[in-house]
């Protein structure tokens, strides 16, 4: 018999004690707290950095003006604003449907088959690739056919770091789409396509564009593919009443590799300044994406 | 008096809107249905019961081809459709989906407004009546009308278990399929959203033909005109599930034909 009634022992102290368990617990709490902290100093300290040695530089002129040459003084990136948007622009056109068709294909057309395999080990392994590599396959592939460096070779160098990152961004978004969801658009009498058109992608919609998003950022704030696919330009993509995609084209990366080198303060000052410029792209790229990745329902 | 001879006659002129006889269904090598013959008669509530594993959600997802979804699907016998046999050669699945809907276990609404979930049918049909009106029709039917008119542009999966249920079934109804398979669809329900989901039920029978499948014997007492029981038969090594007995609902609770039936539905069943 178990004996259920109060017993005469005093009762155990309740009361919390730095000794043993408790110790090691604090301290591992105060471990995870501490590294937490170092975590996000990069970021602030980044951005300290470049908002104190950039910030006094960023006016209008600095955004519209074309890059000082030598000793010159004054002068501006605009014409490296627009080259990094254009080439972004066209990695984003080659590498958003090829990247969400690939998912869709991964995560719901046939997830189990050889080539979903194959594609999603290629993917896979492409997120780590150099980003050297990529501007070797686009000088390769574009530079060398075309005969020259331009927007679109340096626009398909980050296209192939996109790629990736899209493709198994949107896989797992469209996976997470529930069954019983594509359960009830067959039911309603769905032909595959319609499930995957009007439900599978709208619900998995806003998780894609996540993916989507930082992948883009980071094609933004790359400089090594660029460097022999779009090279540099200190002239605008469009002058004397022409377009001029397919010559050498300037972005912000590259400007702030050539001019962070160079001996001029002049220059040293603009490269801080184009640092403050993309880092502030990226992060709304990022608040964006994090804005339309909230679920509307 | 006069009531009765109504329910006679009423009795007399109803007919099977579908005639199903299925020999053989498979998963793979697992035989999971075998020898059933289920009639579906027009605006009558037919229940599907019997014991976990009995293969009754299977019978049910076969009528309307769902199970064409299921890798290693395979079917034996045919589903006759007013006159057409569901799996008869040339036949699409969608098109069959769209005349017969599904109702199902879990309450499975899209993460869309509430209007655009019970419209969803009606664009996919390009629909091109007003289809304001006819989503309100679906949800008065439903009996989820006054609770949402509104809150429309609410999402869907904002709602209770309950009204979520519900808004499915106007989903389902709002395209005016001909017949209603329900799956459990009050197992995820609490007893309150249970009993108008079956009171909808019984309304819902005067205009579609409803099948049935319930764990709950009280809510097949309660609903259905005709009932199925099922079986598992474990002689062969595996479990194959067959229809036992079919007949009224009075006389399968009150006077079953075969021991079967009467151990399970007194409670005496392994």
């Amino acid at each position: 018999m178990r004996n259920l009634s109060v017993s005469d022992q005093p009762a155990p102290s309740l009361q919390r004690t730095l000794a043993g368990r408790s110790l090691r617990s604090a301290l591992l709490s105060g471990l995870a707290w501490a590294c937490a902290l170092i975590a996000s100093v990069p970021l602030f300290s980044v951005l300290y950095m470049l908002i104190t040695r950039g910030g006094s530089r960023l006016s209008w002129e600095v955004l519209s003006e074309l890059p000082p040459a030598g000793f010159e003084m004054g002068g501006g990136f605009g014409n490296a604003l627009v080259g990094t948007f254009v080439m972004v622009g066209i990695a984003a056109l080659i590498a958003i449907p090829v990247g969400i068709l690939a998912g869709i294909f991964l995560a719901v057309l046939g997830p189990g088959s050889k080539l979903a395999t194959m594609a999603r080990f290629a993917a896979k392994t492409l997120t780590g690739l150099p980003s050297i590599l990529a501007g070797v396959f686009a000088y390769a592939l574009v530079v060398l056919t075309t005969g020259s460096y331009s927007a679109p070779a340096g626009g398909v160098a980050l296209a192939v770091l996109m790629v990736p990152i899209v493709v198994l961004t949107a896989e797992e978004a469209l996976k997470m789409v529930p069954k019983v969801m594509k359960d009830a658009a067959y039911g309603m009498g769905c032909t595959r396509t319609q499930v995957i058109w009007k439900i599978v992608l709208p619900t998995g919609m806003p998780a894609v564009l996540t993916g989507v998003m930082l992948a883009v950022a980071r094609a933004a704030g790359e400089t090594a593919p660029l460097l022999f696919t779009a090279l540099f330009s200190n002239y605008w993509l469009y002058q004397d009443g022409s377009l001029e995609l397919m010559g050498p084209t300037a972005s912000l990366a590259v400007l702030i590799y050539n001019f962070s080198g160079m001996p001029f303060d002049n220059q040293i000052e603009l490269a801080w300044a184009a640092s403050l410029v993309l880092v502030m792209i990226v992060l709304v790229i990022n608040i964006v994406s994090r804005i339309i990745g909230r679920p509307r329902f | 008096m006069n009531a009765n001879t109504q329910l006679a006659a009423g009795a007399a002129a109803t007919a099977a809107v579908m005639d199903c006889k299925l020999d053989k269904i498979f998963y793979g090598n697992f035989m999971a249905v075998r020898d059933s013959h289920v009639p579906i008669e027009k605006n009558r509530i037919t229940g599907f019961i019997g014991p976990s594993g009995c293969g009754k959600s299977t019978v049910l997802r076969s009528l309307n081809r769902m199970n064409d979804l299921v890798d290693g699907f395979r079917f034996e016998g045919h589903v006759h459709f007013l006159g057409q046999d569901v799996y008869g050669k040339g036949v699409d699945p969608v098109v069959v989906r769209r005349y017969i809907g599904m109702v199902f276990q879990q309450p499975n609404p899209f993460s869309m407004s509430i209007f655009d979930n019970v419209a969803f049918g009606l664009r996919l049909n390009r629909y091109k009546g007003d289809i304001g009106d006819r989503v309100k029709a679906a949800l008065q039917g439903a009996a989820l009308w006054d609770e949402v008119k509104d809150k429309l542009k609410v999402s869907g999966l904002a709602l209770s278990g309950g009204q979520q249920q519900r808004l499915c079934i106007a989903r389902a109804i709002a395209t005016e399929p001909e017949v209603l398979l329900m799956d459990e669809p009050c197992s995820a329900l609490d007893p309150i959203a249970t009993r108008r989901v079956e009171e909808l039920m019984v309304e819902l029978k005067g205009k579609y033909t409803i099948a049935l499948v319930t764990h709950n014997m009280q809510q097949a007492t309660r609903v259905a005109d005709t009932t199925a029981f099922f079986s598992v038969d474990i002689s062969a090594g595996t479990r194959t599930g067959y229809l036992v007995e079919l007949g009224p609902t009075e006389q399968i609770f009150g006077n079953p034909r075969e021991k079967l039936t009467r151990d399970y539905i007194s409670g005496q069943f392994s």
